[in-house]
């Protein structure tokens, strides 16, 4: 486990189901998120199907919010996971989302964020959601991020 | 049973009705015809727990879900008028499905209550335009701002 994995997680691994717990995000944890991976820069998480989150009872389907939620941490994830040295600290400036199609009743949500450029100050990251499919995205995000950096760092 | 309490039953039957918005806690208000959100605090909204900070995902799912009660509110009302004033009983809402929406982050959101209201800029007969802000101890302070689309349902002919 990576350090990253080992902070966002709490240092311990779930040994049941897929991924990990976000022991270290509770808003994330709460609503049951797992962190299935991380690269340079890139993330993959998933969000299991919950009937607490449902936000049309008629469908079943899950509400808009939780996946702006999960593609809100994917993205912050990605940032922290992104290999720039002295980065202490993240915050989303803005986040745009594109709702494609529902999200499966009764399928986990998937999402993938890059982070493609990082500046001194500012992150950008694209995300995508998506329940059976990636061609077949629930979702997709643009988001920019405030960069904090160590105070040695000269930031 | 008068229009008003007819239309608050209707807003406070969806919010306890809907799963993810009792996961959120989300309470709504009616003053005439303008819903003001609170999202009470709890220690489940935090998503940076050193500074503290609420997560970003849920003020912007609080964002999200006002401008929905909103237009429901409004649609409510419309639809209260035609109707000479009263709601059928079975009356179930439309909800309006966001198709696009863009979240501006502008404050660190405290471990404390929030509260958001929403602007419709436009209804049209199928998408509504809709602008929200949130704030938590003043008003002229918006810890978040988000403005998107939603399609609206249509009604069979």
């Amino acid at each position: 486990m990576s350090d990253l994995e080992a902070s966002l997680t709490g240092g311990t691994a779930s040994p049941d189901g897929e991924g990990v717990a976000l022991t270290g995000l509770p808003h994330s944890n709460a609503m049951g998120m797992r962190l299935i991976s991380t690269e340079n820069g890139e993330a993959v998480l998933m969000l299991p199907y919950s009937a607490e989150l449902i936000g049309d009872g008629a469908t079943g389907v899950l509400g808009g919010g939780a996946i702006t939620a999960l593609l809100d941490t994917c993205c912050g994830t990605a940032v922290f996971s992104s290999k720039e040295p002295g980065v202490v600290s993240t915050a989303t400036l803005d986040l745009r989302i594109d709702y494609m199609r529902p999200a499966t009743p009764g399928k986990n949500v998937y999402a993938h964020a890059e982070c493609y450029r990082m500046t001194r100050s500012v992150a950008f990251v694209r995300a995508l959601a998506w329940t059976e499919a990636r061609d077949k995205p629930v979702a997709t995000a643009s988001a920019s991020f405030i960069i904090n950096r160590k105070a040695e760092d000269g930031a | 049973m008068t229009e008003t309490s007819a239309h608050s039953d209707l807003l406070d039957g969806l919010s306890s009705s809907i799963p993810y918005i009792r996961f959120l806690g989300l309470i709504f208000e009616r003053r005439g015809d303008e819903i003001t959100a609170m999202m009470p605090y709890k220690p489940d909204l935090i998503g940076n727990p050193f500074l503290p900070a609420l997560h970003g995902g849920a003020t912007g799912a609080f964002l999200e879900i006002t401008g929905v009660m909103q237009l429901v509110s409004d649609t409510a009302l419309q639809d209260m008028a035609a109707g000479g004033g009263a709601l059928p009983d079975d009356y179930i809402p439309a909800m309006p499905k966001p198709i696009d929406i863009t979240f501006d982050y502008l404050r660190s959101g405290k471990p404390i209550d929030t509260y958001a209201r929403a602007i419709v800029q436009r209804r049209g007969r199928r998408i509504a335009n809709v602008r929200i802000e949130a704030w938590q101890e003043e008003r002229a302070k918006l810890i978040a701002a988000a403005h998107g689309n939603f399609l609206l349902s249509q009604k069979a002919p």
